[in-house]
Formats: structure tokens, C-alpha cells, sequence
């Protein structure tokens, strides 16, 4: 069947729905983009781009948000992979656990993990009883404060990070593969480096985007912490200008999209072949 | 001489023991198929070979070496998983040089591999396919090649054929068999299928609730099974009770009825309470009055079921199956009829529990 005939199939009532659906996206991009387009009176350009681009905030922000993404996105896989891994295989009574875990930045807001970090580390860690001084206060210094934020970051984009890493091991199979692997003489560093990981690099992908889109745009955090994040950065402007954070958010959005599209482009083989398990 | 031997194998997971007691001898290139219904131990006692799970008691030795703790990529062991379990990133030929580049194997020598094993599984032209690529067949015969590759000491196969289709499921046995014996590997199969295991086997485990309840040929297990288990799961089977009438002249009254039997009531006594036991294809009618087993039945049903006519005659108060080979040119008895059935002496069964 064509393309012409299938959607000549569609039921009319899925249409409208359809219709409504996509004026609903569409709508306040379009007038979001429309917006950002009419900063000079009466003429349609990219002057609030020129703007938002030109500000070395901008950069400042957005590297210092891009770099704390890459680091959560590391740890997070450094902390998920084996977790997930080890659940699937030896532990499968720990998954509703974890899963419970996992779901706790949904139940919890970001403004009490945020206070719950500041009061824990805004004092030094001692050895109880004794002045002796284990930790001293991550708060107090910069790199201690970029450890913090990339820990709640890691809190936050757990949900996603976790569920796509598990979601892919158990598409794949991991536990057979593994095994399949074990009986072929493979050692663990074997399995892990040309079994398990390489079939694992969409769901990874999916995860690392996803959190990374999440760190791009939290204020919360970053605001409490006094990190110069991109988020903050584009809550601060909102206030005082109104263009350039028309821009700046119509960006954001092409960029999440392209993000999507990457992951569909470099998932597309590797669903096929997870599909035909 | 005893190639693979499991001597005294318990397997307990906190107090349930879902492998008892389980000694079993296997010779170099003998093809051994453990039969039994979901959660009898089979699949466990697979995996004890193969290392995935260790033995709570007992031994498992390979040529007297004794492999019980050994982890499962020190063993040479290779198996073939219902669920295929190829890896999804690599080609067919990379599947099947995977377990010879652990190895660390020369360059040359799995590129020669990789070409023999494709052409013993007829793929030679799917090298380069990926497993999505494939349908179920052809990536289990993968499996079964990338697991042959590594010139394995035991060929463990857990219920490789039943994710796929009737039609494959028997033309890829057929193929398994042949290429086992063809490179006289030893194998150990596991399934639920009687046919397959029958089909397939130098020697069958039978295996209930963790126990192992018959070893024999498939001769020996079909048509001389030892306990109620392997009579009522091989094969189908028409049970009754009996009685023992006399033991010299091996007679048994069951409903009313009386039956020859040629050994089952050796080691028995007069009045012992037995079960008897019949399988319906030794039953026929009754062409000519014989001596012993011609009896007066009714037909109560007939099913008609391709190749064979399976007939339900009442016999005293009880129902009996009757198989018989489909001939379009005799005509079936009419239901409510009565004729004269007949067995052999050797075909009434005394089974112990």
C-alpha cells in the first residue's frame, strides 16, 4: 500500500485530533519564534539571535552548563552501566529497589535536594567525636560546589539515565548475552568491552541526551549552588530583556530536536536488530 | 570410556532442591537428551555443566578432570541457547570467530574456522549479514556453529529449537544430529519435546521434580518405561488399575477384565494392587481368535487424526485408547458397536510409581 492510500485510511476523527494535537506544539513555537524575530520595530531579522549570541555570558554559561553535562553524563553511566549490569545478571530481586530509587527526583523537587546538599556540605565532615577533619565543606570552595552540582544533576537524570541503560540490557538480552560470552571463554573485561557495551550505545545515547537536555535548562540547582549555569542565566534575562530569551529558548529547542534526530539516526540500525530478538 | 561424568549433583536454592541426587556417564561423542516438564532440573543440571550455576554437592568431571568450580570460560564447554543469543553487533562471521579471537587464535586459522563452520551450516553466503538480518533457523544454526567453533569437550544445547516453527524445528534436528555425528561431538540436549529428544538421542535422561527418573535409549524409554512418570510423559499411554491373579501365568484382572502380561508380574504376589498399563498403538482388532488378550469391547469414539485413527473402546467399565494407521481403504467401525481388541503379551506394562 502506498503512502497516499494509507493516510487516505486514516479515520477523519484521528485527523482532527491529530490537527488539534500538533496546533497545540506548534502554535507557541510559532509565536515564540515569531517573537524572537521582531526585536527591531517593524522589520524581521535575527537581531535578538545577534544579541543572545554576542552576550559572553552566553558562552560563559552555556560551556560551563555543557562541560557540568558531559561530567554528570560520565558519572552517570559510570554509576548505572555496572549497577543495571550487575541487577540484571545477579541481582534481580534489588530491581524494584533501584527502580524506586530511581524515581525519587520525580517525588522529591529539586529545591529540597538542593537544601538537603547545601546543609550537608556547607560543614566540614569530621570523624564523630574528634575534630578531625575527613572532608572539609564542599561549599565553601569551587571545585567542591561543581561536585555538588554535578551529584544533583546525577540525582536528577537518574530516572532517564537508569531506565534507558536498563531498557536497553534487557532488549539485548544481556544476561543470555553474557553467558553466551562466558561459554566462549570471553573474560568479563571481554564482555563488558565487545558485548555488552556496543549494544548498549543507543540506550546510552538516549540517556546521556536526555540528561544532558535536563542540565542545560535547571535553574534551581544552579541558583542555590551559585554556579554560573546556562539555566539561571536564561531565567535572569527573561526578566529584564524580552527578546533574547525568545531566541535563546527557540534555540534550545532546534537543539533538543537535532539532539532526537541524532539518536534516531544512530539507533536506527540497532533497533532492527533488537527487534528481531 | 566416561567422557562427561556427574556423580551425586545436588543443586539447592535456599531449601528447594531443584536437582537431587543426579549421577549420570556420558561417552565421548554420545548425544544424551534431558527430557522432562518445566522446572524438573534439567535446565539446571545444563548449567551446572556449563558453569552458570555451581553444584551445592557432588562432582562434575570432563575426562576425569574435575571441572565442579572451574568458571564457565575455563571449561571448553559451548552452548547453544533457546533464545539464539548472538551478538547483535557483529556479523555471523564475527559470531562465529568471536569465542577463536578470545582465544587469541592466529588471524588465518579463525578465518579457515569461520569458512568451515559456515559451510557445515550451509550460511556461506550470510558472512556479512548481521542477526536481524537472519531469520530464527538460520541464527540458531549461527549459534550452533559459533559454539562448534571453539572445538568444544561438551556441546550443551538448552531447548535450541522451540522459538521456532514446526516445519524448521525438524529439518534443523535432523541437521543438529547430523552435524553432531559428523564431527562426534559430545552433546547434551535439553528439552520438553519427547519427539525431539526421541528423534534425536543415543541415550534419554527422563527427569522429574529434580530427580532422574529413567536413563535409556529411546527404545528402552518408550517401550519399556520403569516408573508411571516416564509412561504417562513419553508417549501417550492408557493406565489402569489391576490386580495380580496369578503370577505364573503373568494374569491380571483390571475392571472385570482379564490381561496376559509377559513379565509384569514377576517379583509380585497374588492380590498385589497394580498399575497396568497399555500404550494405545500395541492394540488392534482382533482378526483371529488368539489365545491370550482378545477382548470384547465397544467402540465409544473415533478421532480422525491425519496419519493415524485414534479409537476409544470401552473395555469392562474402563476407556481405552486405540491407535491405528489411517487406511482410506477400510472402513472405520461404527460408534456403539461391539468387536474384539487384542495386545500382546509383552505390550501390557506393570509400572512401578
Amino acid at each position: 500500500m502506498n503512502l497516499s492510500a494509507r493516510l487516505r485510511n486514516i479515520p477523519f476523527w484521528s485527523w482532527i485530533w491529530f490537527i488539534l494535537g500538533a496546533l497545540y506544539f506548534v502554535l507557541p513555537l510559532y509565536a515564540t519564534l515569531d517573537f524572537s524575530l521582531r526585536m527591531e520595530r517593524g522589520v524581521v531579522g535575527f537581531k535578538a539571535y545577534q544579541s543572545s549570541f554576542e552576550d559572553p555570558e552566553f558562552l560563559r554559561t552555556f560551556g560551563y552548563s555543557a562541560l557540568i553535562a558531559v561530567v554528570t553524563i560520565l558519572a552517570s553511566a559510570l554509576l548505572t552501566i555496572p549497577t543495571a549490569y550487575w541487577i540484571r545478571l545477579k541481582l534481580p530481586q534489588a530491581r524494584r529497589i533501584v527502580e524506586f530509587i530511581t524515581l525519587m527526583p520525580f517525588v522529591v523537587p529539586a529545591i529540597i535536594l538542593v537544601f538537603g546538599l547545601i546543609r550537608i556540605y556547607s560543614a566540614p565532615l569530621t570523624i564523630p567525636f574528634t575534630d578531625i577533619v575527613l572532608m572539609p565543606a564542599l561549599t565553601t570552595f569551587k571545585f567542591g560546589t561543581n561536585i555538588l552540582v554535578v551529584a544533583g544533576y546525577m540525582v536528577l537524570g537518574l530516572p532517564y539515565m537508569y531506565r534507558s541503560v536498563d531498557t536497553g540490557m534487557r532488549t539485548v538480552g544481556v544476561h543470555t548475552l553474557t553467558e553466551a560470552a562466558q561459554s566462549l571463554g570471553a573474560n568479563w573485561y571481554v564482555i563488558i568491552t565487545q558485548v555488552i557495551l556496543p549494544n548498549l550505545r543507543s540506550a546510552l545515547l538516549s540517556g546521556a541526551l536526555l540528561t544532558f537536555a535536563i542540565v542545560i535548562g535547571e535553574v534551581v540547582l544552579a541558583s542555590f549552588l551559585g554556579v554560573p549555569a546556562f539555566g539561571p542565566y536564561l531565567f535572569l534575562l527573561g526578566q529584564h530583556r524580552a527578546f533574547e530569551p525568545a531566541a535563546l529558548s527557540f534555540t534550545t529547542f532546534l537543539m533538543t530536536w537535532a539532539a532526537m534526530g541524532i539518536i534516531q539516526l544512530v539507533t536506527g540500525g540497532q533497533g532492527q536488530a533488537s527487534g528481531a530478538h | 570410556m566416561t567422557h562427561l561424568a556427574l556423580t551425586n549433583v545436588s543443586k539447592l536454592f535456599g531449601d528447594f532442591a531443584a536437582v537431587r541426587d543426579f549421577n549420570l556417564d556420558v561417552e565421548k561423542g554420545e548425544f544424551v537428551s534431558f527430557l522432562g516438564p518445566s522446572g524438573c532440573g534439567k535446565t539446571t543440571t545444563l548449567r551446572m555443566i556449563g558453569g552458570f550455576e555451581i553444584p551445592s554437592f557432588g562432582n562434575i568431571l570432563i575426562d576425569g578432570e574435575d571441572i565442579t568450580n572451574k568458571a564457565p570460560n575455563q571449561r571448553n564447554v559451548g552452548m547453544v541457547f533457546q533464545s539464539y543469543a548472538l551478538f547483535p553487533n557483529m556479523t555471523v562471521a564475527q559470531n562465529i570467530g568471536f569465542g577463536l579471537r578470545v582465544r587469541k587464535e592466529s588471524e588465518a586459522n579463525i578465518a579457515d574456522r569461520i569458512k568451515e563452520m559456515l559451510s557445515i551450516i550451509h550460511l556461506e553466503g550470510k558472512a556479512h549479514s548481521y542477526p536481524y538480518q537472519l531469520s530464527g533457523g538460520q541464527m540458531q544454526r549461527v549459534a550452533l556453529a559459533r559454539a562448534l567453533a571453539i572445538r568444544p569437550e561438551v556441546l550443551l544445547l538448552d531447548e535450541p529449537l522451540s522459538a521456532l516453527d514446526a516445519k524448521i524445528r525438524v529439518s534443523l534436528r535432523a541437521e543438529i544430529r547430523g552435524i553432531q555425528q559428523r564431527l562426534g561431538i559430545t552433546a547434551i540436549y535439553v528439552t520438553h519435546d519427547q519427539e525431539e529428544a526421541l528423534s534425536l538421542s543415543d541415550r534419554i535422561v527422563v527427569m522429574n521434580t529434580g530427580k532422574i527418573e529413567q536413563v535409556g535409549t529411546p527404545f528402552e524409554i518408550y517401550n519399556f518405561p520403569k516408573t508411571r512418570f516416564v509412561a504417562n510423559f513419553v508417549g501417550s499411554l492408557n493406565t489402569a488399575d489391576a490386580e495380580v491373579v496369578d503370577v505364573q501365568q503373568g494374569l491380571l484382572i483390571a475392571d472385570g477384565v482379564l490381561f496376559h502380561t509377559a513379565e509384569g508380574t514377576k517379583g509380585r504376589s497374588v492380590g498385589d494392587k497394580v498399575k497396568m498399563a497399555i500404550r494405545p498403538e500395541r492394540f488392534s482388532f482382533a482378526s483371529e481368535q488368539k489365545k491370550a488378550n482378545v477382548i470384547d469391547a465397544t467402540i465409544e469414539n473415533i478421532t480422525f487424526l491425519g496419519a493415524v485413527v485414534r479409537i476409544e473402546v470401552k473395555i469392562g467399565n474402563a476407556n481405552f485408547n486405540m491407535d491405528t494407521f489411517n487406511n482410506p481403504f477400510l472402513e472405520l467401525p461404527k460408534i456403539g458397536s461391539q468387536t474384539k481388541v487384542t495386545c500382546s503379551r509383552e505390550a501390557v506394562l506393570v509400572l512401578d510409581d
